[in-house]
């Protein structure tokens, strides 16, 4: 019965909003803009704030305490090794070389080839070409899609210009021999086939600067459930030295990593705040000049018998029903964009619609329709039948 | 619809509406204006009642009283048989809801809806089914002559056609009292006479009780009386039954 009751005033509802079709259909527009946009920044919020994978569970990162870009001493690995609970150990560094042009990037690693492949059996090289890596000093290997991005082939020579370490010869070019093309060993983890690895060797001898040290280390631990205190135990090895360090999960390093552009929920939020503050001043000024139009037409509601009350709660019906027919189009239509964005990014951002987002979006939806409703549905509640009708 | 007799002996049946010593002051700044002043009024059920009068002479707060719209200074008002002048404001729109239909000088359509569903408006505060309503509406209109427009929206109607499908929604909840404020105040001679002629049909044939503002003499003469009021003042009563 209620759901009738309710249900009887649509026709209704849908008469205010279709009364002028092109301001409707343009408040609809901007309100489905700023909820597609929403729904891409939540997917991307929910992306860093979620584990999505089982892979890497039993992997910790051990980096310096003062800062990611520190550079820990190479020698420490034995130390790493020899804690209890640690299964293996290797180690990587950032080189951040470009390729041709600086918005070619993608990540490029010196690496421990045998160690650090041992360590990613996700990273899926045919053993030739493993081979192949493990023999050739210069030798270096990318993912799938970084392959077919650029067209690189096995015997190819790839130039990478140095950012950050120069050659020891002056030149800032390092030239690999692409020895390798690897594969992601599920759908998920593309965005691993973005990468480069090559030689810490062939690059710790080459470089001007910065001998002995290497990025960060990578520890297997024999127990996933017991990853915190190895974590602490191989901390402990090395507090109070001049090299601190910081040994997290895999996960919480990615994060971390990727917190260094900022906090990503932060920026989101902020984004996000400025959108809905300008869409309520938008909405809000369209319901407000919708609903002084319509006094005559409220009036008359009035007149017949409607009570202030249900001519509150009609105008703000109306204003949560353009939010939500704009909103959940908005939603869809950033629904419909992720696989696009997928494909675009080779898997990078391989961003999925959670529940969460669908339900904070209609929530947001319905506190938004509120705001911009409340005060002209306040002023229609408040209307004076006889001014109203005498055009007062 | 029932098709009623007008009430002709007032003598021994009640009033439908008895106005005694009804005032209203309007207070602006320090500025007080009565508009209406101490009004006694009888109107009997079945009755078609024009209100006459130079503008500011207080006939249509009048009719705003009658209908619930607006409240007296001073006085009483019984309508319906009920006492509405101390009426809280919900109180008021659910009595408007039951006994009261309105037809407007503009018509006061609401443009984005049909015909059919402007009738069918007064019928959404009651606990009738959507076939019910659909119903009720399309009686409406076939009463007022406007069956073949049911799906048109106002702005494809006549004026008065659109005041046809205004005077469609206003008796389509079969209220005890038609209010018309200027009804043919917008409309050409033509329309004006076919809109009074229903007026005039609603009330005789289906003694439908109407009181009428108009400034037009014309149309008061399809009233079976008229009254007219002047600095908030009843000062003449006349009409084609008045004499009867």
């Amino acid at each position: 019965m209620r759901r009738h009751k309710g249900v009887k005033y649509l026709p209704l509802l849908l008469a205010a909003l279709l009364r002028k079709k092109a301001r409707t259909l343009l408040t609809l527009l901007s309100v489905a803009a700023a909820f597609a946009l929403f729904g891409m920044l939540d997917a991307v919020r929910v992306a860093f704030d979620s584990p999505q994978s089982m892979v890497g569970i039993d992997r910790l990162i051990t980096s310096s305490r003062l800062s990611l870009i520190q550079p820990l001493p190479s020698a420490d690995l034995a130390r790493i090794q020899s804690v209890p609970g640690v299964k293996a150990v290797t180690f990587a560094s950032w080189f951040g070389g470009i390729y041709q042009d600086p918005k070619n990037f993608f990540p490029n690693f010196p690496v421990d080839p045998e160690s650090y492949l041992d360590m990613y059996p996700e990273l899926v090289l045919p053993k030739a070409q493993r081979q192949a890596f493990l023999n050739t000093r210069t030798g270096a290997v990318v993912g799938r899609s970084l392959a077919d991005q650029f067209g690189w082939q096995i015997g190819d020579k790839i130039p990478l210009k140095a950012t950050i370490y120069p050659n020891r010869d002056g030149s800032a070019v390092w030239t690999f021999d692409l020895v390798g093309i690897f594969q992601a060993a599920e759908p998920e983890l593309r965005g691993t086939e973005k990468q480069m690895l090559f030689h810490h060797d062939y690059f710790d001898e080459g470089r001007d600067l910065g001998q002995g040290t290497i990025g960060w280390y990578i520890e297997r631990v024999a127990d996933p459930a017991r990853a915190d205190r190895v974590a602490q135990a191989i901390d402990r090895q090395f507090a109070n030295s001049a090299f601190e360090t910081r040994t997290q999960s895999e996960r919480e390093f990615q994060l971390s990593f990727a917190k260094q552009i900022g906090d990503i929920g932060l920026i989101v939020k902020a984004i996000m705040g400025a959108v809905f503050f300008t869409l309520v001043l938008l909405t809000g000024n369209t319901m407000g000049q919708s609903i002084r139009e319509r006094i005559p037409e409220l009036a008359v509601l009035k007149t017949i018998g409607f009570t202030n009350r249900a001519v509150l709660l009609l105008v703000l019906a109306e204003a949560v029903l353009l939010l939500l027919i704009g909103g959940l189009l908005g939603m869809g239509m950033a629904r419909l964009s992720l696989p696009a964005i997928r494909e675009a990014t080779s898997g990078q951002f391989d961003l999925t619609m959670q529940t969460e987002t669908w339900i904070l979006a209609v929530g947001l939806m319905t506190v938004i329709g509120i705001a911009v409703g409340l005060p002209p549905a306040l002023k229609a509640m408040r209307l004076s039948i006889v001014d109203a009708l005498a055009g007062r | 619809m029932t098709e009623r007799a007008p009430n002709q002996d007032a003598d021994r049946t009640p009033p439908l509406v008895a106005i005694r010593g009804v005032s209203k002051v309007y207070e602006r700044g320090r500025e007080r204006i009565e508009v209406l002043h101490h009004v006694d009024l009888d109107i009997p059920e079945g009755d078609f009642l024009a209100l006459m009068g130079p503008s500011g002479s207080g006939k249509s707060t009048l009719l705003n009283m009658i209908a619930g719209l607006d409240v007296p200074t001073e006085g009483t008002l019984r309508v319906a048989g009920r006492q509405i002048e101390g009426l809280s404001a919900t109180e008021l729109a659910r009595w408007r809801a039951a006994h009261v239909g309105f037809v407007f000088q503009f018509y006061n359509l609401l443009p984005a809806l049909s015909a059919q569903k402007n009738v069918e408006l007064p019928l959404l505060l009651t606990r009738l089914s959507a076939a019910q309503r659909r119903r009720h509406a399309a009686i409406a209109l076939q009463l007022v002559g406007l069956s073949d427009r049911a799906t048109h929206k106002p702005n494809e109607l006549s004026g008065g056609q659109q005041q046809r499908v205004a005077i469609a929604r206003a008796i389509v909840s079969d209220p005890t009292l038609l209010v018309c404020d200027e009804p043919t105040g917008d409309l050409d001679r033509h329309s004006a006479e076919e809109v009074l002629a229903l007026l005039q049909r609603l009330n005789r044939e289906y003694g439908k009780t109407m009181i009428m503002v108009t400034h037009d003499p014309k149309a008061a003469e399809f009233a079976r009386r008229t009254l007219h009021l002047d600095k908030g003042t009843l000062v003449e009563q006349a009409g084609p039954d008045a004499s009867s």
